[in-house]
């Protein structure tokens, strides 16, 4: 088995999926239906992807997990999402925000991937490329319409960028895996996409006249299964069905 | 109506025709005045040494839900049309892309009240006009770039004031 392989798919994959289930959270509760219906429609895509990754996975683990199994009877250190992704909604800006950051991420990601020895993983990444476009569209749409919007949505988005930018250093910092899988030519080099991502955000900060928070170096790392406390709780609810009753069908 | 009914399939050819014609009266589950071969999803009818059909069919968008049901119709279509022996295959790549709607596809999501795909997939970029499918005008606006579903924006005319879907560019 490849270990770094399957452990960094399911990097990809958990981010997609975790980020995927908290979008779903908004499904009857946005401030618009327009908005509502977005949020779900990007959650469908992310768990579409996530589909995509850890069937992947499964096969890389060769354990017969399927990406149900990987989804639904896997516990909180096991999973191996960026900290950001599993931050909470709090309000509509605040999921902006979240979103914008991932998006701008995934554009990077997905990008270098199309150039991965892995055939597999490159197919796949052209097609989440296509959807994060859009994703991206959105969102940062959003992200400047609340920060150069009223004093109160610019307070709030502002709050938010200060709040969730101290797990952007988890973006970009490679560990053994990342390493590994660029020296193969798997995955792109994390430090060589920074800079894209930061001219991207910068731009946009700007539209939207917000101000780039300082640097911080948190220590908490997702994509080591290491997790805030947020997660936990979001896949009580999630697994709750297939845990509670194992093997359930619809 | 079996294969062989009236008509021996007698190339290659001919029996990968037969073939799409039965693909061609299955109906996309979330837009049924289009068949799936109409939206292009279809990717290739071919038979391997043991005469097993294999059909390739890709996702429009990774998500889509649609998805699932297409296989399941697809494989009662052809069971029914005495095709037992069926693969079906999941391509990703080349990722699909609404160039791929043929222009009967276009035809028909127009009739139905669905703006098609208004601009080449590479530009999909930057939005251009698209035209309201029930007056023509071309004075319309973007409400949401999401709809009821993944492949479809939501859009209002100015002339005639209806709402209306748009096939997303992808």
């Amino acid at each position: 088995m490849n270990e770094p392989l399957l452990r960094y798919l399911l990097r990809l994959g958990d981010t997609s999926l975790v980020l995927g289930q908290r979008l779903g959270e908004w499904i009857g509760h946005a401030p618009a239906l327009e908005e509502d219906l977005a949020l779900a429609n990007l959650s469908l895509d992310f768990i579409g992807q996530a589909r995509l990754l850890l069937t992947y996975a499964g096969e890389v683990e060769g354990r017969g997990r399927d990406e149900d199994a990987l989804a639904f009877l896997r516990d909180p250190q096991e999973f191996f999402n960026l900290t950001l992704a599993e931050q909470p909604n709090r309000d509509f800006g605040y999921t902006i925000v979240r979103q914008w950051l991932i998006d701008a991420w995934q554009l990077e990601v997905y990008e270098g991937l199309l150039r991965s020895s892995d055939r597999r993983l490159a197919d796949i990444a052209a097609k989440a490329l296509k959807e994060t476009r859009y994703h991206y569209r959105f969102s940062s749409g959003w992200l400047v319409r609340l920060g150069d919007g009223t004093e109160e949505s610019h307070r709030r988005v502002s709050r938010a960028l200060d709040d969730l930018w101290r797990f952007t250093h988890e973006l970009f910092t490679p560990d053994e895996v990342d390493e590994q899988l660029a020296d193969a030519g798997i995955a792109p080099r994390l430090q060589e996409l920074e800079p894209r991502w930061s001219a991207r955000i910068d731009e946009t900060l700007r539209e939207a006249t917000l101000e780039r928070p300082q640097s911080v170096h948190y220590p908490w790392h997702g994509k080591r299964g290491q997790h805030t406390e947020y997660l936990g709780h979001m896949l009580a609810e999630m697994q709750y069905l297939q845990r509670a009753y194992p093997g359930a069908k619809w | 109506m079996s294969p062989a009914a009236g008509y021996v399939a007698d190339s290659a050819d001919a029996r990968e025709r037969e073939v799409m014609r039965v693909l061609a009266d299955v109906a996309d589950p979330e837009i049924p005045v289009l068949s799936i071969v109409d939206l292009g999803i279809v990717r290739h009818v071919k038979w391997d040494e043991h005469g097993r059909l294999h059909v390739g069919l890709t996702p429009t968008y990774s998500g889509c839900p649609a998805t699932e049901v297409i296989r399941e119709s697809v494989r009662r279509a052809l069971n029914e049309a005495g095709y037992t022996d069926v693969v079906l295959e999941e391509v990703l790549s080349p990722a699909w892309s609404t160039d791929w709607i043929t222009p009967e596809g276009r035809r028909k999501l127009q009739a139905f009240g669905i703006a098609p795909p208004h601009a080449p997939a590479n530009d999909a970029r930057s939005p251009k006009v698209v035209a309201c499918p029930r007056c023509g005008s071309r004075d319309t606006q973007q409400i949401s770039e999401f709809g009821s579903t993944p492949c479809k924006a939501h859009y209002r005319c100015r002339s005639c004031l209806e709402p209306f879907d748009s096939f997303k560019c992808l």
